[in-house]
């Protein structure tokens, strides 16, 4: 009985086709992606079953925490420093070149305007520690966030006022906001929610 | 032929081995993945969903110029703590409360209440929702007429109504409700001691 030959086949993959899909998927998130910004506290939104996207651009952005802190934050670098300049006289502090610039890559801040400075001379990891995360104060007496929104509506008009707040966040904090914004006149603007489906109902 | 053959012969001689053009695409398969990996996590692929709200302005209107709005389509919901809602028709007349009935934001607690308050105005939008679906009405005219027939005079007004034990939670879930049951004429308004009263009265 003749032996029958088995050939053994070469168990290497040509690699060039999967390489394609891989460089096609990556330009493929490369181009539509936007990064994640990072935000100072965790939020948890609640959802809704509203459907209308945020633009992507002129976003005052407010971010309010379960226990009620404000974080505030603005697009646009050179607006940023604006506004900071312009807080600054109103608070009678006067910001440092250095200290602007720093200002301006700052996201999303929730200090007082009276430690803005402490807080910019720290490094970048260190803001978003907990006992650098006060929340901006809003209260009738000493209301910044009030200051801080119609200083940024002051540099640049187009900007939208977008409150991202936790489900958990207690109504009285809500109110207070809204009754803020209501003063300075600004009755129009967007609750960021997460998308929930449409219930059915006959 | 013989010349061919003669060089060959040369090259042989030389040993110059022919090296294999395949390159192994395996490390950039793996480099292609990684980076794909760290896209994926690194961004954010959808914009987050937004609600539009549009609160009335704080100039003071004088007595006259407010609309006073019939009792008897005024709806109050009010927000309690652990997400239980409370909600009654009207106001007080002749000295006799309204009832105040609880529920809460399940599909059959307040969406029950609404869309029997709101019914007629539902099923009209559901037929123009109908008709647009069919391709007979453009999505412009859709949300034109819509706007007229949840505008309609005689549709329920609704005042919302927080406590301080309510979260940012179910005032979110209370706006939703009012998308749902296409709700027009709908307010955030603040908490009165009247409204207290009959809370303390049901609890």
């Amino acid at each position: 009985m003749p032996k029958v030959k088995i050939k053994r086949k070469s168990t290497a993959v040509d690699m060039t086709a999967m390489c394609d899909v891989a460089f096609l998927l990556l330009t493929f998130f490369m181009l539509t992606s936007n990064f994640i910004q990072k935000e100072p506290v965790a939020v948890n939104t609640p959802s809704s079953i509203s459907e209308i996207k945020i633009p992507d651009r002129n976003i005052i952005s407010i971010l309010v925490d379960a226990k009620g802190k404000v974080f505030f934050g603005a697009d646009g670098q050179e607006n940023r420093v604006q506004m900071l300049t312009k807080m600054g006289t109103a608070y009678n502090i006067t910001f440092s070149p250095a200290e602007l610039k720093e200002f301006s890559l700052v996201n999303k801040f929730g200090v007082p305007i009276t430690m803005m400075k402490s807080y910019l001379a720290l490094k970048s990891e260190e803001r978003d520690l907990p006992q650098n995360a006060l929340g901006i104060p809003c209260d009738s007496l000493d209301n910044q966030f009030k200051s801080w929104v119609s200083v940024a509506k002051g540099v640049n008009r187009d900007y939208r006022i977008a409150i991202k707040a936790d489900q958990a966040t207690t109504y009285p904090v809500i109110k207070k906001l809204m009754g803020s914004l209501q003063d300075i006149n600004e009755n129009r603007y967007n609750l960021l929610t997460s998308l929930k489906n449409t219930p059915d109902y006959e | 032929m013989s010349e061919v053959a003669a060089e060959t012969q040369v090259k042989q001689k030389g040993k110059t081995k022919k090296m294999s053009t395949r390159v192994d695409f395996t490390p950039m398969v793996d480099l292609g993945f990684l980076l794909i990996t760290f896209f994926m996590l690194a961004t954010s692929m959808s914009k987050p969903q937004t609600m539009e709200i549009a609160m009335p302005s704080k100039e003071k209107v004088t007595e006259e110029d407010q609309t006073k709005i019939k009792a008897s389509r005024a709806v109050t919901i009010l927000l309690g703590k652990e997400n239980k809602v409370f909600y009654y028709e009207g106001t007080r007349e002749n000295n006799i409360d309204p009832v105040v009935n609880q529920t809460d934001f399940s599909p059959k607690g307040m969406r029950q209440f609404l869309i029997k308050k709101n019914y007629e105005i539902m099923v009209k939008v559901r037929d123009l929702k109908v008709k647009k679906d069919a391709k007979k009405l453009s999505e412009e005219d859709f949300e034109k007429q819509k706007q007229e027939i949840i505008g309609d005079k005689k549709a329920p007004i609704i005042l919302i109504k927080g406590t301080i034990d309510s979260s940012y939670k179910n005032l979110i879930d209370a706006l939703d409700e009012m998308a749902i049951c296409n709700i027009g004429r709908y307010a955030i308004v603040d908490i009165t001691p009247f409204d207290l009263e009959l809370l303390a009265k049901k609890l």
